[in-house]
């Protein structure tokens, strides 16, 4: 039951049917990822995931270790060990890094118990070396005035410091260049182990050269339209989106 | 982590309540001579005292309401219907022992007694018109440090009062420094000599208790050549169903070099009408610094002020106003220049929640014969829903050449989107738009005294948690 389900789901934003039909499981332990082309839904499969307000979930389920997602609200989704690693992470102006990870982590605790300062210090230190930060940047706004990079670092760090049993990272690869990138896998790859479900969703098959995944996902039009193993990256890397699409009008007429 | 110590416990859930208490003196509902004589009798003003009072009035009954520019809910005010004095007569007292128990136990459930005996160098509690408790720590009252009671203080050191009372407001400033004047009770008297730096605040604490009661304390702090010293108050009332109005006047007085720092952390229920004027004089090289927290209260208006009279004189007003349903924040600041090389800073941030409003309000003037002035202005404002509002008048004239003013404002939203990340890492609803609040106002808070900022920051998590839902 230690998985992250994902069955039949249909989303809608308005009138537009975005996800429709998606089924997808995630153990612990294993490192999925997702490909597609641009607006085949990938980024709104991983917000609905996580609870925005402004999806609309008109068919099928989510559940974590079998139990209900849909019906949770984001930050309860948030402490249960649902973590996202956004595509474009907001500002939070005057809030520095160091009190923004402390408040999350101290949202996990029981009422009337208080986050130990120098432990939580010491592993915000600890994780900040792995990705290669500067300690400085605790006492910055959270990514007020970051470089793409640095944001996508400041994700990953959050990652690390708050440590779900899934995590869903959203083109974490975008706008990275390959020094970043190694770093950003030499985060996840780090976290990778038998506590942690991964779902990584990506344009490109680029990132699974050093995060490599367990499973390949490919989704066109709303809908997982093959999976195999990592080999399916560079098939598809290779023949290209028009081949899966192919794919998935053969499936629509079979259906 | 170890629980902080709090500057000034001025929640309002724990500042809601009220005692039945006995008030031997008592000058009825409405304003009239009778009500003045009946003041100044109990208070046995001087003559000179009792002048000013009656000046008061009738400049008061003379001046219109400002609501040409301000808002109309002051005409709701209905000034027949007030008490302008309650008290019950005892006087000050110098230990808390001596202090009535019907009125000790409102201090002692506020902390006051408690944060005295912790950090603070004189203590000074006000209860409806008068203060019921004034003391000074030994080591600084042996410095020539006085602080007593306004009634004290005209009357024991009137050599010094009178020289500057009604000097930096006079009474005609306004309608509500006018009332002030003719009704005047209670509030501090600081004197502090030349070259004493009062290490640690003295503190005073007011606190309405009557419905229906008009508090119009009167302070005047004058700090002496080259002298320093840190003055907070911190105010609460109960939540009644009437009015009630709080209209103090405060002046402040810096010498030649001298400094002042005064800090309000004002917590008013949501009935009260909270119409303040303040202002300080500083003399060549002096230093003011207003540090004024709003929140709570029905309406507020009140824009700190200082008149920079030496040359080299510097005027600071740092403000946060916190409009949350129903209410109207209508602050700001005003500096008036008239001495060459001075500057002043202001800074102020609004926050507005559901339908709350915030105003800024701000006066600068330099004249054109003056040279070397700087000015510089920041207001931002945080909007939480739709429905809050916010206002900003700037009124900055500069004349002349050579002098340097500088004014920013913005005004910013928190997005759903920020909510939605900050959810997402684990924070409720309520929680990450509290944090968002705090980091729109951090980088002027960790300009407050420590106590200050902790205690800031927790009535702000206060006021948001109804806000969102």
């Amino acid at each position: 039951m230690n998985e992250l389900q994902v069955d039949n789901l249909h989303v809608a934003i308005g009138d537009q049917q975005i996800v429709r039909g998606l089924g997808l499981t995630v153990p612990r332990g294993e490192v999925h990822a997702i490909m597609g082309p641009n607006g085949s839904g990938k980024s709104t499969l991983a917000k609905v995931m996580a609870g925005h307000p402004d999806y609309q979930v008109t068919k099928g389920k989510i559940t974590m270790d079998g139990e209900d997602v849909l019906g949770m609200e984001a930050d309860q989704r948030a402490r249960k060990g649902l973590f996202l690693a956004f595509q474009y992470p907001s500002e939070i102006p005057g809030v520095t890094i160091a009190n923004f990870l402390r408040a999350a982590l101290q949202a996990r605790l029981p009422e009337g118990e208080e986050l130990e300062a120098t432990e939580y210090y010491a592993k915000l230190y600890e994780k900040m070396e792995l990705l290669g930060m500067d300690r400085s940047f605790t006492s910055r706004a959270v990514n007020e005035g970051f470089s793409g990079g640095e944001k996508k670092r400041t994700e990953i760090l959050q990652l690390a410091m708050l440590e779900p049993k899934y995590a869903v990272l959203d083109e974490t690869d975008s706008g990275l260049d390959i020094d970043a990138l190694k770093v950003v896998a030499r985060g996840v790859n780090t976290m990778r182990g038998p506590g942690l479900g991964v779902l990584l969703i990506t344009h490109y098959q680029r990132l699974l050269n050093y995060i490599v995944p367990d499973h390949v996902h490919v989704m066109v039009a709303g809908r997982i339209v093959r999976s195999g193993g990592k080999e399916l990256a560079l098939e598809l890397e290779e023949r290209g989106y028009d081949w899966a699409r192919e794919s998935a009008g053969e499936m629509a007429v079979t259906r | 982590m170890k629980p902080e110590v709090k500057a000034v416990d001025i929640d309002r859930n724990k500042g809601d309540f009220h005692y039945k208490v006995d008030y031997a003196k008592d000058a009825g509902r409405g304003l009239s001579e009778k009500t003045i004589h009946f003041i100044s009798d109990v208070k046995e003003d001087p003559d000179w005292v009792r002048e000013f009072r009656l000046r008061g009035l009738k400049t008061f009954l003379e001046k219109p309401l400002p609501t040409h520019w301000a808002s109309k809910d002051l005409e709701t005010i209905d000034f027949d219907k007030i008490r302008y004095y309650l008290a019950q007569g005892a006087g000050a007292k110098r230990s808390w022992e001596e202090v009535p128990e019907d009125i000790k136990r409102t201090f002692e459930r506020l902390g006051i007694p408690e944060q005295e005996r912790k950090f603070l160098a004189g203590v000074e509690a006000q209860f409806d018109s008068e203060a019921v408790y004034s003391n000074i720590k030994k080591a600084v009252g042996e410095q020539g440090v006085i602080f007593v009671g306004s009634t004290e203080g005209l009357k024991n050191h009137p050599e010094i009062f009178r020289k500057w009372f009604g000097k930096v407001i006079p009474i005609g400033d306004n309608k509500f420094s006018a009332l002030n004047a003719a009704v005047f009770s209670g509030g501090s008297f600081i004197y502090v000599p030349p070259g004493v730096k009062v290490k640690h605040p003295l503190q005073a604490y007011f606190r309405i208790n009557a419905e229906s009661f008009g508090q119009f304390e009167r302070t005047l702090i004058i700090a002496d050549e080259g002298s320093e010293v840190t003055y907070m108050e911190g105010c609460t009332a109960p939540k009644f169903e009437t009015a009630t109005l709080h209209s103090a006047v405060v002046e402040l007085v810096a010498l030649k070099g001298a400094k002042i720092q005064y800090i309000t952390v004002q917590n008013w229920s949501s009935n009260v009408f909270n119409l303040v004027t303040k202002r300080g004089l500083a003399h060549e090289e002096a230093e003011i610094k207003w540090i004024d927290c709003n929140i709570g209260s029905r309406l507020t208006m009140k824009y700190p002020g200082v008149v920079l009279k030496g040359r080299k004189a510097r005027g600071e007003v740092l403000s946060i106003a916190l409009a949350n349903n129903g209410q109207h924040q209508d602050t700001g600041a005003k500096m008036i220049h008239a001495a060459d090389e001075t500057t002043s800073n202001i800074i102020s941030k609004s926050i507005s929640v559901g339908t709350g409003r915030a105003t800024y309000r701000g006066l600068v003037h330099v004249p054109k014969h003056l040279k070397n002035c700087k000015n510089n202005t920041e207001c931002d404002a945080l909007l939480i829903n739709a429905t809050s509002r916010t206002d900003t008048y700037p009124a900055i004239t500069v004349r002349g050449t050579g002098n340097a003013v500088q004014h920013e404002a913005s005004v910013s939203q928190v997005s759903s989107e920020q909510i939605f990340y900050m959810q997402q890492r684990g924070l409720t609803e309520a929680q990450a738009m509290s944090l968002s609040v705090n980091g729109f106002v951090n980088d002027l808070v960790r300009q407050f005294p420590m106590e200050y900022s902790v205690e800031l920051k927790r009535l702000i998590e206060l006021e948001m948690e109804g806000s969102v839902g």
